[in-house]
């Protein structure tokens, strides 16, 4: 173990080990100070910076920081670097390396050769020497393109996945949402619903409810029911049409363990999903959501702070080629992202360090009603993954989701990124709005009136519901 | 565009959900109204959230519907330290122990625990009417309880160190839950077999959204009992319990 000491303004810092030295540099946040990680001044936080900016890139290689031995994550990490890719930024420090990636001429084919050569350590430490802007600029250079039924992450697209979630898994009340939400031009990242409860009945159901409009209408989507991926093994051997494979993944075996997975499960899921065959335009189809604090959640963090175990995270989702990765940034709670000002800097983290690794990163812009956060936050962390290039966020009707008491984006957020930024969706998902006239020429939303085709469906669902109680 | 604006088939997908699904828009933004709708909402929640529970009328309502109540504070010295440090809202601070000790090793068949948890409001308004509810159900059954221990600036898991130092056989907790948009004032309750420090949530289980409009307190008492009596019996709580609730359905 290396042992980093400087000496700032006449005071001697010392960062025993690299876990110390990047908990140090991290910017302040809840869950670092929870798990008493944190700097515990202000000075100390610089002084660790300043010396992982000395820090050679190639010491993340030499030095894991959970041993080799114990730990299933770092042998994946370290047996699958790819060392020829790597060449080009072998010999900086982790501060060159920054300064490197905001150089004009590294652009996103640049990035895209070297991803393999980045572990999540490497882009976890680059990260905490880097301003807001710089992670939004860098990560702005990279397209990460993923395909299933269309193609998620081209250049001048936002992708939305519609969460149409319901507190009782309500088959009509699930239906209503899913409707509104492509009323409004969303679900082209996918259709995904989390479960009320984990049981593989519920699941089955859920994915032909969605798979039978998805073939009415002829939409160039995919569907997902955000359970557990053993209940998706259980749905696909009873014949479910299972298009994504969703799991939550964390960064350290331990934790991963608490999340009842483990690789080799999910390897067996990838590989059951792959033989469905079911993707049209491309074959990725692994759906995995993550989060800062999981790990010390499950009291798995080995002393690492959030932050570099959440890269990790993104690490294990890079080695099953995923159609989506989704950063649900602020719903773990104030314990670990304690304000809006932390939350927006942890999604700009995840959302960077992702693109970084190569993966097609989305973030569920949100937060619950116990962190310091609220609606003017979420359009600040909205607008700059809209400006970094994010390749897809929730779509959540009214941005309130009535299943798991969170607020997150709604359709109405979704649309004013893109009139804002002049963004489009998937290109496959979008030419079906413009036929089904859900959108004009002029990409503004078509007011729906009794010639809807959608409505027929809403007609079918409602005959029976009471009177608009508005 | 108001709703009045929109096809009756998609205004009608009011009626099949609580979400918030064909909203008054203009442009692509949401109209004024929808605005301070929701905003109205997320105030009720926030205010729950940051609600104060006064613990002294809460005794005093106790004692009224005929219940002692001990009142203890968690570690957590205020509501900002609560939120950060949720270790802190699951143990008892030294005070807290110590209004205790009259009670030590007193063996009750059932710890009673009211915490304010992340909705004050909820427990100042629900609370007395759920405890009526489930005690008059446990005098039916015969168990033996404890005083009602009202834990402030208390978390879930706090339950086990107050039952394991009276010596309880099983620990119910009654507490406010986090508040959404559509409810601020929601009470969850928690039922732990021979509560200890260390416990997890899977060694629990839970009956959730009791409240006007969610679970009435009769529902979650008769819930409640029926978890207990077979707690009871198979000397656990939590996935265990759950897992052979398929074999227990009461008729």
């Amino acid at each position: 173990m290396t042992v980093y000491r400087i000496t700032l303004g006449g005071h001697r810092h010392i960062f025993e080990g690299l876990p110390e030295l990047l908990a140090k540099a991290t910017p302040e946040r809840s869950g670092d100070q929870l798990a008493g990680v944190a700097a515990t001044s202000m000075q100390e936080r610089v002084a660790a910076r300043a010396a992982l900016a000395d820090t050679p890139l190639s010491r993340f290689l030499e030095e894991p920081v959970i041993p080799y031995e114990e730990d299933e994550v770092t042998r994946l990490i370290i047996d699958s670097h790819d060392r020829e890719a790597f060449a080009p930024v072998a010999h900086m420090t982790v501060g060159e390396f920054r300064d490197w990636l905001l150089r004009y001429e590294v652009n996103g084919g640049t990035l895209a050769s070297l991803a393999p050569g980045i572990t999540p350590e490497m882009a976890a430490a680059v990260s905490k020497l880097m301003r807001n802007q710089d992670l939004i600029l860098v990560a702005s250079k990279i397209r990460v393109e993923t395909r299933f039924r269309n193609t998620i992450g081209a250049a001048g697209t936002l992708g939305v996945r519609l969460q149409p979630n319901h507190p009782t898994d309500d088959a009509k009340g699930i239906a209503a949402s899913i409707l509104d939400g492509l009323l409004h031009g969303a679900g082209d990242a996918t259709v995904g619903i989390n479960p009320a409860t984990d049981s593989v009945q519920a699941y089955v159901e859920l994915t032909q409810l969605m798979d039978e409009l998805r073939q009415a209408y002829a939409i160039p989507m995919q569907s997902c029911v955000l359970a557990h991926v053993t209940t998706a093994l259980d749905a696909i051997n009873q014949g479910a049409p299972v298009d994504l494979i969703f799991q939550s993944i964390a960064g350290t075996q331990a934790a991963n363990s608490a999340f009842g997975i483990d690789l080799a499960l999910l390897r067996e899921a990838h590989q059951a999903g792959l033989a469905l065959g079911r993707g049209t335009v491309g074959e990725n189809l692994m759906y995995f959501e993550t989060g800062q604090g999981s790990a010390l959640s499950a009291d798995a963090h080995h002393g690492l702070d959030q932050q570099t175990c959440e890269a990790r995270a993104h690490g294990v989702a890079r080695a099953f080629d995923p159609l989506l990765v989704n950063t649900v940034v602020g719903f773990i709670g104030p314990e670990y992202l304690y304000d809006g000002k932390q939350i927006i800097r942890a999604g700009l983290e995840d959302h960077f360090c992702g693109k970084l690794l190569g993966i097609p990163m989305g973030c569920d812009v949100c937060y619950t009603n116990h962190a310091e956060a609220d609606q003017d936050d979420m359009d600040v962390l909205l607008t700059l993954l809209g400006t970094a290039g994010c390749n897809f966020i929730m779509g959540v009707p009214g941005a309130d989701d009535i299943m798991l008491s969170y607020q997150s984006t709604s359709f109405h957020d979704a649309n004013y990124v893109r009139q804002l930024l002049g963004k489009t969706p998937a290109p496959e998902f979008n030419a079906w709005l413009h036929a089904m006239n859900i959108i004009d020429e002029r990409n503004h939303l078509v007011r729906p009136d009794t010639s809807q085709p959608l409505l027929t469906h809403a007609q079918s669902l409602t005959h029976s519901a009471p009177e608009d109680p508005a | 565009m108001t709703q009045l604006d929109l096809p009756a088939a998609y205004r009608r997908l009011r009626g099949l959900t609580d979400a918030r699904v064909a909203l008054d828009t203009t442009g692509s933004s949401l109209a004024t109204s929808e605005l301070l709708a929701f905003q109205y909402d997320w105030a009720q929640a926030r205010d729950a959230v940051h609600f104060a529970v006064d613990f002294p009328t809460l005794a005093q309502q106790m004692s009224t519907a005929g219940f002692d109540s001990v009142h203890v504070a968690s570690a957590a010295s205020s509501r900002p330290v609560y939120l950060r440090r949720p270790d802190l809202g699951r143990r008892l601070s030294d005070d807290g122990a110590a209004q205790l000790a009259p009670l030590e090793g007193s063996a009750p068949d059932v710890c009673l625990v009211v915490a304010d948890g992340l909705s004050g409001l909820a427990v100042a308004e629900h609370s007395v009417e759920l405890v009526r509810a489930f005690s008059q159900r446990a005098e039916r059954q015969g168990w033996r309880l404890s005083p009602v221990i009202l834990a402030e600036q208390g978390r879930v898991a706090i339950g086990d160190p107050i039952g394991s130092a009276l010596s309880a056989r099983l620990t119910v907790m009654i507490i406010g839950e986090r508040p959404g948009l559509s409810a601020a004032d929601s009470l969850g309750a928690y039922i732990t077999y021979a509560p200890r420090p260390g416990r997890t949530d899977a060694e629990r289980n839970c009956i959730s959204n009791i409240r006007p409009g969610g679970q009435s307190p009769e529902a979650a008492a008769d819930t409640m009992t029926y978890l207990i009596r077979h707690a009871m019996v198979q000397q656990l709580t939590g996935i265990g319990l759950k897992d052979q609730s398929h074999t227990l359905i009461d008729p």
